[in-house]
């Protein structure tokens, strides 16, 4: 039976070090709302929502009483939307309209997030997603609850640079267009390499073509809890440091496992997997980068970083995945800045840069993550950046993405706040020297060889 | 069986046990399992119950208990078991 002392660890998890369930995301397929007329498909995808996901905040909140976890988020994710608006969106205007039912949609269930306003164009990009490409913009400063993502290259097909090179134009348009709310609304977009389809966190959230009608994704997290499992093992070797991580990430993880099969059967939907994940949000407490100041570090940025992060992602995804039975998603831990206390000192103090950053996330869950830069970065230098990104994923097999917020107005030195669990960023300094010539190459990078690894 | 796990933390006094107890009887609710401790002051008391005759929706019995506490001046938990089954035992 379990004992007073178990108990007293799990509710100390919970009050004091902010174990919490981040997100259950309901995925859900549209693709049986297609419809060549476009009033129809609006009024097809807003009823299959409204339907599908009518009880998902509802039991969210049931089981997060009954357990006494937290369960942050209740969030949905679609079909993406350029496919399912092919037929009927013949302007950028009427992908927009799409944009305003998820919205609805996403408000009438509750939800504070909708994912899913994407395109896959890793290899290339039909007229369809062209025009949902050059909607997000005015979608993104219209609607309160959507989020973008689109997938520009994979290992497997390489990176299609003529939409890298429009993303880079889209975002800093969507910062132009948004420069009265020191354009936060850039936060709810991700470019990725190697999208997973079953990924439930936001803004990178979307229901992939693979998956079935509806499925129940859960993402946890608990940087506090590491950090103080990590307090009590100061000076150890990496043999106790490696087991203590581990352990820790089980424990977490196996909390996520139990609020997804409670979910999946409470809804009738199935599960579909556990995001085993170190998310960090901006109360004190919570964060990857105090994890590795607690490894060893004195801020994140400094030497040693790149490998006490890697130790401490292999080491969450070795302890996570026998606690849950489907492992999916991003799995690992998250590097946003904004999002994280420890890392907007670790840049306020000089010791981060987005050329650290990047660096790190080769090792990590995902990649440049809430990275406020200048508004007077030039479009073709964020295509430069994404480049970049995605590379790192397309060689190295592994999801990578970007999410950076040139912030119109503001410059190195500023701060801009975003809000909630979203946090604030100092802005960062961005390599000037100029990529144009290598972004206006038209076409794509081939995918690259996967033998002679070295 | 709907077993579940009741925490009381709080400075001790008396009659905090008696009160919780009695609260439980009342509605038809079976205390399985009592452990308890004191820790400088500090009254921390877990209780395994089984909720499954009980004559009120969990809920309601959830701010039932977070009144009777506050009236002794502690906090009281309640939570299903299974979150603690599935953090301690493989």
């Amino acid at each position: 039976m379990i004992n007073l002392r178990e108990v007293a660890e799990t509710n100390a998890m919970i009050e004091k070090e902010n174990l919490d369930v981040r997100t259950i995301t309901m995925g859900i397929s549209l693709l049986n709302c297609i419809d060549d007329d476009l009033d129809r498909l609006n009024q097809k995808v807003y009823e299959r929502i409204t339907t599908a996901a009518k009880d998902l905040v509802k039991t969210g909140e049931e089981i997060s009483k009954e357990y006494g976890i937290p369960i942050v988020n209740k969030r949905i994710s679609v079909t993406p939307i350029a496919m399912i608006g092919a037929s009927a969106c013949k302007t950028k205007e009427d992908y927009v309209t799409l944009a305003h039912t998820l919205d609805c949609a996403a408000k009438e269930v509750g939800v504070n997030l909708i994912g899913g306003y994407s395109a896959l164009i890793s290899k290339g990009m039909t007229k369809a997603d062209e025009l949902l490409i050059r909607s997000i913009p005015q979608a993104l400063s219209e609607t309160e609850r959507v989020c973008s993502s689109v997938n520009v290259g994979s290992s497997k097909t390489g990176i299609n640079m003529d939409g890298v090179r429009l993303i880079g134009e889209i975002i800093k348009e969507t910062s132009v267009l948004t420069a009265d709310r020191e354009s936060a609304p850039c936060m709810k977009f991700v470019v990725f390499c190697n999208a997973p389809d079953d990924n439930p966190f936001m803004a990178g959230a979307f229901h992939g073509v693979t998956e079935a009608d509806e499925i129940i994704n859960v993402g946890v997290s608990g940087p506090g809890v590491v950090k103080t499992a990590l307090e009590q093992v100061r000076g150890e070797s990496f043999e106790v440091l490696c087991e203590t991580i581990k352990k820790t990430a089980f424990k977490v993880t196996r909390v996520g496992q139990l609020v997804a099969k409670e979910a999946s059967k409470r809804l009738g939907v199935p599960f579909g997997i556990v995001d085993l994940s170190l998310a960090p949000t901006p109360a004190v407490g919570d964060s990857v980068a105090d994890i590795l100041c607690e490894i060893g570090l004195e801020h994140a940025g400094a030497p040693g970083t790149t490998a006490a992060l890697a130790l401490l992602n292999d080491q969450v995804k070795k302890g996570g995945v026998m606690a849950s039975s489907y492992v999916g998603g991003l799995s690992g831990a998250f590097i946003p800045v904004s999002e994280d206390q420890g890392m907007i000192h670790a840049v306020e103090a000089g010791a981060l840069t987005i050329e650290k950053l990047e660096a790190m996330t080769c090792v990590c869950s995902v990649g440049l993550d809430m990275i406020a830069i200048p508004g007077d970065t030039k479009a073709t230098t964020i295509a430069g950046i994404i480049a970049d990104e995605m590379a790192i994923g397309m060689v190295n097999q592994k999801t990578t993405a970007v999410r950076v917020i040139p912030a119109a107005g503001k410059k190195v030195g500023d701060v801009i706040e975003f809000g909630g669990l979203f946090g604030y960023a100092p802005i960062m300094p961005v390599n000037s020297f100029s990529c144009d010539a290598f972004v206006n190459r038209r076409g794509r990078i081939p995918a690259p060889i996967h033998s002679f690894k070295n | 069986m709907n077993r579940t796990i009741i925490t009381v933390v709080g400075k001790d006094t008396v009659g905090i046990i008696a009160k919780v107890c009695t609260y439980l009887a009342d509605h038809s609710i079976n205390i399985l399992d009592i452990s308890q401790t004191i820790v400088q002051d500090f009254f921390t008391m877990m209780m395994v119950v089984d909720m499954k005759g009980a004559d009120k929706p969990y809920e309601e019995i959830q701010q039932d208990l977070d009144k009777v506490g506050e009236a002794i001046g502690v906090t009281i938990k309640c939570q299903k078991e299974e979150i603690f089954d599935m953090m301690h035992r493989i």
